[in-house]
């Protein structure tokens, strides 16, 4: 009978609804017993978090990371603590930091009061606005251009939600489609699926800029929302997040912040070489000057 | 960190604003229902030419067929589902592709998704004719050709009839196949059941509530299907027949 | 659109496309088949067992396992085992566990489900006679079914076990789902960053072909050489 009980444990388990699975005993607990963090990196988030030519995590947030981890390394006196990488997609991010598959999510999550129930966020690093990218030639800019249109957002995102919003909200009559990650959404504009491509703005510029014919493309000027970015945590862990939220507020004062924006933001970057160009907008600039993690849109307008 | 289970998410709405989250669980299965229908129809058409075509005395058809079956049976499906999705129309005339691609959601991820999974179930269903048909006394044949029948009349009126009731068992598989096949089409874009079920998840966050419900579905669905095939087959059985054990793995 | 077919992104990405992408297909279906194919074993001789609940636990397991799509069966595990793992051994949190273990665990589970069929298939091709012998010479269950039993029970499952196992070969691509870099996932990751999903995916689609196709002759030749061995 023993030799059955794996099988059983596992089976009996998937089908029974176990309440209070686990209780938390946090995540610097965690990382000191096994040795390693475990960071959740994404692949397309230029220029935050995404695979460089080498197929290797880079990016604006990936830097903030480490930075992070060089700080878990402090506090927990561990100077060779493992770093182990993740690929997610924003479907699976929040599901995978509650089940603890990873420890630290470095990519271009939107930090909202929603996502706060299930989750936790460390300092906003990053101050974004909804915005959609088409072909040129397809001529769409304002919002109101978006009426009967095919348009793709990356499941699992607040934009797919906002746009679903606007949907029922103004009776747009939009085709909504939805894509695994943000390459994949873009390619749908690229190809002619859908005529635009509703996202963060940033992360179009990217996307854009390291595409084949940047110039076919063009971003619209009118924007849905403000939205702040930040690196994702697990919820009720407050002896992680203040290490995190240190080591973040560091980086802001000392100024070190604006070498990592400059390397991202205003040089060329891999894969390609290209420089977005894009200085740090003056919501930004507050954040820096007095850190905070607040999920509310308001605060960055 | 605790999981917190919330039951009554189901009778929640949606940020759609269009309906509570069960109701995107029924349309999710809607449409795993409509593809996998679809697909099926295409399946059992093409899958019983593919068939036949291997076991008539013409030998190049007899190759073509294998080499169909050969083809689509050896690609993953979820390959075949990119290639009919992202490849197929490159292929075509540029107005002809741009037309398949600019088709309005659902039908640009639809349409590819049904041929995908009708061709790449045909091979297997081909194989069951082929099968039923070799299973079938050799003296059937004979005696269709001694009756005066040309092969075709042979074939419509002699082995097939009696072929495809004997196959019904492992055609009943093939189609509860086809439905959990269905599911590889949310990486194109169609949001069926798994799909929808995921899309619950991202917006809920109630993980395990969504794929709860999902399983449940799937499993009701399937005992469906089975009881409704094994009412069909005691109608339509023939008597000192049974099915031949043509082991297909598949999932 | 896209230009003409350019086997240059193909040449230079084989690298990855093969130490990355492959060696975890590979790895993956290898681990999986062992797995698999002894928890499927096990379902077999649970559901072939005389003990009413072993045997019903079994039948469940294994017919819901094969009433679901796999994808679905891939997302329930990536996020549960954590869980399960923490309940088994006790622990207060989620045990860690990553992409690759957990597509491990994922692939062993399903499998089993349908090695367990072929298994019991197997069991029961061998007559019933031996194993009264089995017991008539003082072995016990156990000893019976590894002596005797279990090993032809495989020799004549062998071609429809290596079948599987080709079938479980090409679905390990539906880690794609999961954003894991599997040969496929690998593919798509080039395919996207380049635009050049024509390349990639044809490409795909013809190494996988290869290999099946070889492996589906190799399990051709062995059935008829079991067949006259027999």
């Amino acid at each position: 009978m023993k030799k059955f009980r794996i099988p059983l444990l596992l089976a009996a388990l998937a089908f029974i609804a176990a309440p209070a699975l686990a209780q938390d005993t946090g995540t610097l607990k965690k990382v000191k017993d096994t040795g390693t963090i475990t960071i959740g990196y994404r692949e397309a988030s230029i220029p935050f978090s995404y695979l460089d030519q080498n197929q290797k995590p880079v990016g604006y947030a990936m830097d903030i990371c480490y930075k992070v981890v060089d700080a878990v390394k402090q506090k927990l006196n561990m100077p060779n603590l493992k770093v182990a990488l993740t690929a997610v997609t924003p479907s699976t991010r929040i599901p995978l930091m509650a089940n603890g598959t990873i420890d630290l999510e470095c990519g271009s999550t939107t930090n909202n009061a929603e996502r706060k129930q299930q989750v936790d966020f460390g300092m906003t690093y990053f101050v974004i606005k909804y915005r959609f990218v088409a072909k040129k030639a397809s001529k769409l800019d304002t919002i109101a251009d978006l009426k009967g249109q095919t348009v793709v957002s990356t499941a699992g995102t607040t934009d797919i939600k906002a746009l679903n919003e606007l949907n029922t909200a103004d009776k747009m009559g939009i085709n909504i489609l939805s894509a695994n990650d943000h390459a994949a959404a873009f390619l749908m504009v690229e190809t002619g699926r859908a005529k635009a491509f509703l996202m963060d703005d940033i992360l179009l510029y990217g996307l854009v800029a390291n595409s084949k014919n940047p110039a076919d493309f063009h971003i619209s000027s009118a924007s849905l929302g403000v939205e702040p970015y930040s690196l994702m945590l697990r919820k009720d862990d407050p002896e992680f997040k203040k290490v995190v939220d240190d080591a973040m507020t560091k980086l802001y004062k000392s100024g070190e912040i604006e070498t990592i924006y400059h390397k991202w933001f205003l040089s060329k970057i891999p894969p390609k070489g290209i420089n977005l160009d894009f200085p740090i907008s003056d919501s930004l600039k507050r954040v820096f000057a007095n850190p905070t993690d607040s999920p509310d849109p308001n605060v960055y307008k | 960190m605790n999981y917190h289970w919330n039951w009554k998410i189901f009778w929640q709405l949606t940020p759609e604003g269009t309906g509570t989250y069960l109701h995107t669980l029924l349309v999710g299965l809607m449409w795993t229902l409509a593809t996998a229908l679809a697909a099926w129809i295409i399946a059992l058409v093409l899958g019983a030419i593919v068939g036949v075509i291997r076991t008539t005395p013409s030998k190049w058809a007899a190759r073509l067929g294998n080499g169909y079956v050969e083809l689509f049976r050896n690609i993953p499906l979820l390959v075949q589902m990119f290639l009919w999705y992202f490849v197929f129309p490159e292929f075509l005339p540029k107005a002809m592709g741009d037309a398949i691609k600019q088709m309005p959601p659902p039908w640009a991820s639809f349409v590819p998704a049904v041929l995908c999974l009708g061709t790449f179930t045909a091979a297997r269903v081909a194989e069951q004719v082929r099968a039923g048909i070799q299973a079938l006394p050799r003296g059937q044949q004979m005696a269709g050709t001694a009756l005066g029948l040309t092969l075709p009349q042979t074939y419509r009126y002699v082995l097939l009839p009696v072929a495809f009731r004997i196959i019904l068992p492992p055609l009943t598989s093939e189609f509860l196949n086809i439905i959990k096949n269905s599911s590889v089409a949310l990486t194109i874009g169609v949001i069926e059941l798994t799909a929808a079920a995921r899309a619950m998840q991202e917006f809920s966050f109630q993980v395990f509530e969504a794929f709860t419900a999902a399983t449940i579905i799937y499993v009701v669905v399937n005992v469906g299907v089975v009881f409704a095939m094994r009412w069909l087959e005691k109608r339509v059985a023939v008597p000192g027949f049974i099915g031949p054990a043509v082991q297909g793995g598949g999932h | 659109m896209f230009g003409p077919f350019d086997f240059g992104v193909i040449i230079h990405n084989l690298p990855y496309l093969f130490k990355v992408g492959m060696t975890f297909t590979l790895t993956l279906t290898a681990l999986a088949i062992v797995l698999g194919v002894f928890f499927g074993t096990l379902l077999a001789m649970m559901r072939l067992s005389s003990f009413k609940a072993l045997s019903l636990f079994a039948t469940g397991y294994i017919n819901l396992m094969r009433s679901v799509p796999l994808v679905l069966v891939i997302f329930w595990f990536y996020f549960l085992v954590p869980y399960i793992g923490a309940w088994i051994i006790g622990a207060s949190q989620p045990v860690q566990v990553g992409a690759f273990m957990s597509s491990v665990i994922t692939f062993s589970m399903f499998e089993a489900a349908y090695y367990a069929e072929i298994m019991r298939a197997g069991i029961q091709s061998v007559p019933r006679g031996q194993v009264w012998a089995g017991y008539a010479l003082g072995l016990n269950y156990w000893q019976t079914m590894a002596k005797i039993v279990l090993p032809q029970a495989f020799r004549n499952m062998l071609p429809i076990l290596l079948t599987q196992t080709i079938i479980m070969f090409q679905d390990t691509s539906l880690v794609y789902v999961l954003s894991v870099t599997d040969f496929l996932g690998a593919a798509s990751k080039i395919a996207e960053r380049d635009g050049r999903f024509v390349e990639m995916y044809v490409f795909a689609a013809l190494v996988y072909f290869v290999v099946c196709i070889a492996g589906s002759f190799l399990v051709r030749r062995l059935q008829r050489r079991i067949a006259i061995v027999r």
